[in-house]
């Protein structure tokens, strides 16, 4: 019974923003806008506005940041709120947060939202830590009684014992950021709503953090909103996700499903016919069926196309660090493909045991024809672009520093 | 199914939309915020809660020796020090509501576009605190009084209206805050107003009747200055609720009382306007 019942409700919400500086044109605006509602008609600016595609240049001066968002969440759910940078995530949490409010459409809820949008702004830095923990408990809504009652554990959590009575401004980042934490993980709001703030703590404090969250949902029967770009935070953490791009829903749904959907997009929007030696490539792409993990089996997916047949082909799939250093080389030196294989080649990379270091990295494909002397490199794929390419959760630490990895090429 | 909702978050604005119950609610971020302007003001300061009394008997002493010792303005049986002083103290309470409330917005950003909690505690704890620095100030006052009273023997007693001096600071409160708060809505958007009010208010002194009685805009034939500037009133009812000097009439009571709610109304309704969106304009 409980599961079913629905907390918050998101009815056709949009958001519409204006483009470009405050300047006399505003004033028109306003005036305009002013007549429209007194002649009791529509606000004349609504009716345009793009859609909210940052790299594009757009012809209006308004665009929208949310265009007709419609989602539902449950009691005890935490819902992940993925998302490129600009698709919308952060407009959500402010309307849901109260900060500014929608330009259409309506947010029903049954219980409190308390934000933890970015910790630490309302911190006076001039402040012990302990009344910062009164001041930032009360603006996020708790009464000073509340606080009192939970001061040790709220301390205690933070493990900044020992620095309580110093001024917050002598607190180092990571320390404000616990703080703040601590104070917002003991608010009993109905529906949490966190917002990347996790990112500055370091491994042993974010681990904590996402217990809490965790004990919140389950014990509490709390509801939680995580947005982050941290993937293997959300995949461990929520139940249901929900994935925004220029300002719509584009998936929402139970958490593995959305991974896979969102997170194996088509790596690749065009590609450049590529030409080796006397061969040209007409198609390539590169898919990852598995979530970059440390501890788990890797695998990747290449669909390759190719014009006339190769003889005695080499493959390479490398791996590099967010300084572009080479990591990893997987290259297909003694595997033999049949020799006559032409167009369509799908080609699956399975590595076992696959284990790296936290971090950004990026992938190079690349190829060798036999023949010619070039070893060509294909594509390359930037962790920026393709989230699942950090690896944020390093569960499986292999003590000996292997550097041979078991892995397999096979031809589809 | 039938569903229950809390709240409704919509577009929409009602014009009185003054939740009370959810102020009632952040009463106690409203007293860690006054607590926080007062004990943070003068950290790292050498003489601390002093400058609340400095900053006072300096521009007394200063007005004193220009406007009556150079200018010549009389005051009467009352020292031109102490007559200075009430003036200023009075002043300055609604100097600083309505200077500290006008850019509640731009000065709270940070915190407004990360946390809601009703906007109005801002400007409420800054009346509040205010209120306090006021109450010092006044203690200040009255340690001037009972030395020109028992040692220089001026010939000044308070009147018997005394009592109604709260409602005069209740007055200011509401004059400033409301004004105060319409300011800072205005200046979300259009910056030019943060211009007009730091010299604005300096103007404005000077025709509010704090180191110029009332008796001298009427002999000069100049009370069109004065007349409908209800901080005026109220800066002369306060010396005439201290020192039992000066005249007021029943227009300016009640133009004063009329003008510190409607002042306070008008904030409200648009101050309520701004803070939905004021983040996004701001």
């Amino acid at each position: 019974m409980m599961k079913d019942d629905v907390i918050l409700k998101v009815e056709n919400l949009s958001k519409q923003y204006r483009l470009g500086l405050v300047g006399t044109g505003t004033i028109s605006h306003d005036l305009n806008r002013f007549l429209a509602r007194i002649r009791g008609k529509e606000d004349p600016y609504l009716k345009i506005g793009e859609s909210n595609d940052r790299s594009t240049k757009g012809t209006s001066e308004y665009v929208w940041a949310l265009k007709d968002i419609n989602f539902e969440v449950k009691r005890g759910e935490i819902l992940g709120i993925i998302g490129k940078n600009g698709a919308g995530k952060s407009t959500l949490l402010k309307i849901l947060s109260k900060v500014t409010g929608p330009t259409t459409g309506a947010i029903k809820s049954k219980g409190r939202i308390a934000s933890l949008l970015e910790v630490g702004t309302g911190f006076h830095p001039e402040m012990t830590g302990k009344e910062n923990i009164f001041l930032n408990g009360a603006i996020l809504g708790m009464t000073k009684k509340e606080i009192a009652s939970k001061l040790d554990e709220i301390i205690e959590f933070s493990g900044c014992e020992r620095y309580v009575e110093t001024p917050v401004k002598r607190y180092s980042s990571g320390m404000k950021v616990r703080l703040a934490f601590a104070v917002a993980a003991f608010l009993e709001p109905d529906i949490l709503v966190v917002d990347e703030v996790l990112a500055v703590g370091d491994a042993e404090f974010q681990k904590k953090a996402i217990g809490k969250m965790q004990d919140i949902s389950s014990q509490g029967g709390r509801t939680v909103l995580f947005v982050s770009h941290d993937m293997a935070a959300i995949q461990s953490l929520c139940t249901r996700l929900l994935v925004l791009k220029n300002g719509s829903v584009i998936f929402h749904g139970v958490t593995n499903e959305g991974v896979k959907n969102y997170l194996r997009p088509t790596f690749i929007k065009s590609f450049d016919p590529i030409e080796i030696g006397e061969n040209i490539i007409t198609q390539f792409n590169i898919q990852n069926s598995t979530t970059f993990k440390s501890g788990s089996d890797l695998l990747l997916t290449v669909f390759f196309k190719i014009n006339s047949p190769v003889f005695n082909p080499f493959f390479s799939i490398v791996i590099n660090d967010s300084r572009g250093i080479e990591v990893l080389q997987f290259h297909s030196r003694g595997i033999n493909f049949s020799s006559d294989f032409c167009n369509d080649l799908i080609l699956d990379l399975v590595v076992d045991d696959f284990n790296l270091h936290l971090g950004d990295y990026s992938i190079d494909f690349k190829f060798y024809d036999g023949k010619s002397y070039e070893f060509k490199n294909i594509a390359s794929l930037k962790c920026v672009e393709l989230m699942n390419f950090k690896i944020s959760t390093n569960q499986y630490h292999k003590l000996n520093n292997s550097l041979y990895y078991n892995y397999n090429y096979s031809v589809k | 199914m039938q569903q229950k909702w809390l709240f409704v978050i919509t577009p929409k604005t009602k014009l009185i939309d003054l939740n009370l119950k959810e102020v009632w609610q952040y009463r106690d971020l409203l007293m860690l915020f006054v607590k926080r302007d007062v004990i943070t003001l003068y950290k790292q300061t050498i003489l601390g809660p002093l400058w609340y009394l400095i900053q006072p008997l300096f521009t007394s002493v200063i007005f004193t020796l220009v406007f009556n010792n150079v200018a010549g303005i009389q005051t009467g049986v009352i020292p031109p020090f102490l007559f200075n002083l009430a003036g200023i103290t009075t002043w300055n309470y609604f100097k600083e509501c309505l200077t500290a409330t006008s850019d509640t917005f731009k000065k709270n950003e940070q915190i407004f576009g990360k946390v809601y909690f009703p906007r109005i505690i801002m400007p409420m704890s800054i009346v509040l605190s205010n209120l306090l620095k006021f109450g010092i100030q006044l203690l200040i006052l009255i340690a001037f009084y009972l030395y020109y009273a028992l040692y220089a023997g001026a010939a000044i007693r308070p009147s018997e209206y005394l009592f109604l001096f709260p409602v005069l600071v209740l007055c200011m409160g509401m004059l400033g805050l409301g004004l105060g708060m319409i300011i800072s809505s205005m200046v979300t958007k259009y910056r030019d107003l943060t211009f007009l009010v730091s010299f604005g208010i300096q103007l404005l002194m000077y025709i509010s009747l704090v180191v110029i009685p009332l008796s001298l805009f009427q002999e000069k034939g100049v009370e069109w200055l004065v007349m409908y500037n209800p901080m005026g009133y109220i800066i002369e009812m306060a010396r005439f609720l201290l020192l039992n000097e000066g005249n007021i009439s029943q227009f300016g009571i009640i133009y004063t009382i009329v003008s510190s709610i409607l002042a306070l109304l008008f904030g409200i309704v648009i101050f309520n306007k701004t803070e939905k969106t004021f983040i996004d304009t701001i």
